[in-house]
């Protein structure tokens, strides 16, 4: 390979890893002192490139310069710190105590309102900035032309290196956050004043989001789609480097950016796994991260089912509803049976996120890994093996299954936080597997024509059919929570220790719950694939797992039929209020704070709650 | 007693005579159902909309078709295949609508037609440009208005004959429009010049490109003509890395698309000059029937017309001329007044041919230039798509009806 072709590549590989170091160096920041991992930090990136590509602009009208340039992109990056200090203030300081389950949920409801917000604020259109005054010419490096706006940003990485470096070793600032990076409570009992350290650090972190977000507008548009791959991104950097650790962000950032430079010649069409590879090898050696040190995780923020009597009506209750949904057909018109058949699919989808989060204690951030698995099993059954739909369900089913029994093998080992993502990692990579393997899984594309047979085709037929497949498979799933198995998750659930001491196999339980949990989703997944007659990637993308866990949050996550209610009644509202609002995200985040917030039983909690009380 | 029932009968029928205008006024419109990706893709799909908004009010104030007012639902198609599909059977079973239109990227294109076959019902298919629409997918419900990627790649491949270049690269999103588009270009350079190879493929994921990383690719294989099927954000993003690093001087360079205002207005100053595009140079029309459309428009909205503005505004009164020719709005009737049937739109006369169900509107075909802060096109002839189209024999050779 000719050396001058190299060299340059490499460049251009260190002028990606410059942006996404000064990203992922903010979040790692804020987890290491609060110990949120804030999804919401890719939105702050994604504002910050849209207020630079704006900004800049117009003050380029008053007076053209390199100097008003970086004015207007410090500018931005200010305003975005100033927005993070905003949401620390309202929403992180109410749920420092709270499962990480609510944190990451909360904070992904601020990703729903930034998404919806942007649009609002600066338009649909995508914005690309104007080029930085002074560094319009490329240099000449080895004969070939490189933009010397790129070798800027190469120098920035190491430049904010330096300087976080000087602030924590240099100032009191730097000296607290490391103090409450290694221990949160001893710097509480000292008497420091929380709420300022916090509130700093949080402007700190958001002001290195939005810099990295406006450093980036002369080379790429500001896009909608920007807050969700950037935050894929730097999970992956601050958990290769070691969470809380600001030079094993620096490190993975690197790396990922020359893997993603030379991969795309040697892989042209996989960049996204290989990067999502890297992360699970990195885990498989050093379950820490390069630099990280082994986090002290408790159990005491395990949520879930308790222990209850079996009551003789709940089975009765269970018929008569059971009942009356069979006899649906006789009075609603197709397009209700239609949504009566997707709040089916997603209550199964929500009920085997249950077993999982509610029964198992297992926080999983990715559940889409198998539904989609389920989905795509079932699309690819009838592309590839062309078999009608009754082989093509047991092969989403089988799907599902094998990719949970490979993704819990490895994740059996992890709780807390890194279970959580560690789980979004894997359904990213399977994300990055079916958007990439064009030849396959139809990438883009997707796969259509999954229609079917003429026995179950119609609105009635394939409602009826869907019913008695989520009913099965539901009472089977009920069974499993009710037999010793269920109560040995959940033991394992609230004492790990104590469990291990009366001889439960911790380990091989969980596993067993992955691969039961993922084959449910995976028929979920199957049905779903069947009723819409085609799949694509956007099934096993993050808003799909966010979907299952709304539902799981909105029944109430303590009790049984909570999932099937937050199906049915998310997927009805979503279903009446979509075609009349183009703020439905605004809505759905806005709502996901305010149950963290003020209801965090769910409605079905809420209700029992309130017979008990009375009671 | 008589006398009252007299009174009534009467009075019965002073209703009936004053009441029947009024019912006909109250007769239902008819719906149509209309999907896009407004918020995705707004940069083509807002000035699309306007345009059907404008022809809309256009075709009500003249009193609508078969005596009924013409009614739009509109829905956001998410830019995904499933959300398309699901949106569009909420179209159908929900509303009630006679026939659906709209979407913008191939992909969803394809998954509609899937659909359209799927639950019978027509969908004229107005933007996406893929062949699978009309070709290998193609079905009897589908209908596509615009020039195929066939068509439009087969104009640019015509002129790019005379440049010499033999030695081609591609850079195409990687979905089903720049996949369809990057394999017809090879095998219609192949075909029309001899001596012809590709040297270099690049496939960017849509939206996703690292322009940097794919510009030094693509200069790495030192092609001496390039075919760009880019668009959007990631055709910004590639023209500023391929000036700054000097791609394309003494290239020859054909691209889809690029001279639509859509695509070309957010190059601003940038505009890589010479490039021999496919486009719309709506300022330098001089029909007058097409002179009257971009003054409506530019009258209603405020703004200069983009190629989906054009689209949008035929592409419903072309529906309209449909329903009216047909009778009624059933599926049947519909198909068959759409097969070979003939239209008088403000850019001429296209034909639908029946075969294929592919449009004969054309393209403009001609090469960039800076004009002012803005681009433009310069040196450009529109070319029908009657004389492009696939042959017949190659049509029924892939259609599976």
């Amino acid at each position: 390979m000719d050396p001058a072709f190299v060299v340059i590549q490499a460049l251009n590989g260190l002028a990606s890893a410059s942006s996404l170091f000064i990203t992922a160096c903010g979040l790692t920041l804020v987890f290491g002192v609060t110990r949120i991992v804030n999804f919401a930090h890719g939105s702050l990136y994604m504002i910050g490139a849209y207020t630079a590509a704006t900004l800049v602009p117009w003050l380029l009208q008053f007076s053209f310069g390199p100097v008003t340039f970086w004015v207007g992109i410090f500018a931005a990056a200010f305003v975005v710190g100033l927005i993070g200090v905003l949401i620390e203030v309202l929403l992180l300081r109410r749920i420092y105590g709270a499962p990480e389950l609510f944190q990451l949920l909360a904070t992904f409801g601020v990703v729903l309102v930034a998404q919806d917000l942007v649009v609002q604020v600066f338009g649909p259109q995508d914005i690309l900035g104007p080029r930085a005054p002074g560094l319009r010419a490329p240099v000449e490096i080895l004969g070939r032309r490189f933009p010397s706006y790129e070798l800027v940003l190469i120098a920035a990485g190491p430049v904010v290196l330096g300087l976080i470096w000087l602030l924590l070793r240099r100032t009191r600032f730097g000296v607290l956050v490391r103090a409450a990076t290694q221990d949160r409570e001893m710097v509480a009992s000292l008497g420091v004043n929380q709420a300022v350290l916090f509130t700093g650090t949080l402007f700190l972190g958001a002001f290195l989001a939005g810099l990295g977000g406006a450093l980036q507008i002369p080379r790429v548009a500001a896009n909608t789609g920007m807050d969700l791959s950037i935050i894929a991104e730097s999970f992956v950097v601050t958990v290769v480097g070691g969470m809380g650790s600001v030079p094993g962000a620096f490190l993975a950032a690197i790396i990922i950016g020359q893997l993603q430079a030379f991969g795309i010649l040697i892989f042209p069409k996989g960049t996204l796994v290989v990067v999502f590879l890297l992360m699970a090898v990195v885990l498989a050696i050093r379950p820490n991260g390069l630099f990280g040190r082994p986090e002290i995780v408790g159990g005491t923020h395990a949520i879930g089912i308790a222990s209850r009597t079996p009551r003789s009506w709940h089975k009765a209750a269970a018929l008569v509803v059971l009942g009356a949904l069979a006899c649906l057909p006789l009075v609603a018109d197709a397009y209700l049976l239609k949504v009566a058949t997707e709040i089916l699919i997603f209550g199964l989808f929500a009920f085997s996120l249950q077993l999982l989060i509610g029964v198992g204690g297992l926080v999983s951030f990715g559940h889409a890994a198998f539904f989609g698995l389920g989905a795509y099993g079932a699309a690819l059954g009838v592309k590839w093996l062309s078999v009608p739909m009754e082989a093509a369900l047991p092969l989403s089913v089988l799907l599902a299954a094998a990719g949970a029994a490979l993704i819990g093998a490895f994740l059996v080992r992890l709780s807390g936080i890194y279970l959580a993502m560690m789980t979004l990692a894997a359904a990213q990579i399977l994300y990055a597997v079916a958007f990439q393997w064009v030849d396959v899984t139809g990438g883009d594309n997707g796969i259509i024509g999954v229609w079917p047979p003429d026995w179950a085709n119609g609105q009635t037929r394939y409602y009826l059919l869907t019913l008695g497949l989520t009913a099965l498979a539901g009472l089977l799933v009920r069974t499993v929570i009710d037999a010793p198995f269920g109560y040995s998750l959940r033991a394992a659930r609230d004492s790990e220790p104590r469990a291990e001491a009366i001889g439960l196999n911790i380990r091989r339980h969980r596993w067993r719950t992955f691969i039961l949990s993922g084959a449910t989703a995976g028929l979920a997944g199957g049905i779903y694939a069947f009723s819409r007659g085609s799949v694509d990637p956007s099934l096993l993308g993050i808003p799909t797992s966010v979907d299952a866990l709304t539902m799981l949050l909105l029944g109430g996550i303590q009790t049984i039929a909570g999932p099937l209610v937050g199906a049915g009644v998310l997927h009805a509202l979503r279903d009446q209020i979509m075609p009349l609002t183009s703020l439905w995200r605004l809505l759905l985040g806005l709502s996901i704070i305010a149950m963290v917030l003020i209801f965090p039983r769910g409605l079905v909690g809420t209700i029992a709650a309130w017979r008990e009380a009375r009671s | 007693m008589a006398k009252i029932s007299t009174v009534r009968w009467m009075a019965l029928g002073l209703a009936l005579a004053l009441g029947a205008p009024v019912v006909q006024a109250q007769q239902a419109p008819i719906k149509l159902g209309e999907l896009n990706s407004y918020a995705r893709w707004a940069a083509f799909t807002v000035p699309y909309r306007n345009g059907w908004q404008l022809a809309l009010d256009e075709i009500n104030a003249k009193g609508g078709v078969l005596g009924r007012k013409l009614e739009v639902v509109s829905r956001e198609d998410g830019a995904t295949t499933g959300d398309a599909t699901r949106v569009a059977d909420e179209l159908v079973t929900r509303e009630g609508v006679s026939l659906l239109f709209g979407s913008f990227l191939s992909n969803v294109g394809v998954a509609m037609a899937d659909y359209a076959n799927q639950k019978k019902i027509v969908y004229v298919a107005a933007e996406p440009l893929t062949d699978a629409i009309t070709m290998a997918q193609g079905n009897r419900y589908t209908f596509r208005i615009r020039p195929n990627n066939y068509m439009q790649v087969g104009m640019l491949v015509d002129q790019a004959k005379a440049s010499g270049a033999k030695r081609w690269a591609i850079v195409a999103p990687n979905y089903e429009y720049g996949q369809s588009a990057a394999q017809v270009f090879k095998r219609l350079i192949q075909e029309r010049v001899p001596g012809a190879q590709v040297v270099a493929e690049q496939y960017p994921a849509l939206g996703k490109i690292e322009a940097g990383a794919t510009v030094s690719a693509l200069e790495q294989a030192k092609p001496d003509g390039i075919f760009n099927v880019l668009f959007g954000p990631d055709l910004t993003q590639f023209v500023r890395e391929g000036n700054t690093r000097g791609l394309f001087e003494d290239k020859t360079v054909l691209s889809l698309l690029t001279g639509e205002p859509e695509w070309l207005l957010p190059l601003k100053d940038e505009v890589p000059e010479g490039w021999t595009v496919t486009g719309y140079p709506w300022d330098e029309i001089t029909d007058p029937k097409h002179k009257a459309f971009v003054d409506a428009y530019r009258a209603k909205f405020n703004d200069t017309p983009r190629l989906g503005s054009l689209l949008g505004y035929t592409v419903l009164h072309m529906i309209r001329d449909t329903i009216e020719r047909a009778g009624s709005v059933e599926t049947d009737a519909l198909v068959k007044a759409l097969a070979d049937a003939k239209f008088d739109t403000v850019i001429g006369p296209i034909t639908m041919r029946g075969i294929d169900h592919q449009a004969t509107m054309g393209a403009w075909v001609g090469k960039l230039v800076l004009k002012g802060a803005n681009g433009g096109m310069t040196d450009w002839t529109y070319l029908d798509g009657t004389s492009f189209l696939p042959t017949e024999a190659e049509v029924k050779a892939v259609r599976k009806d």
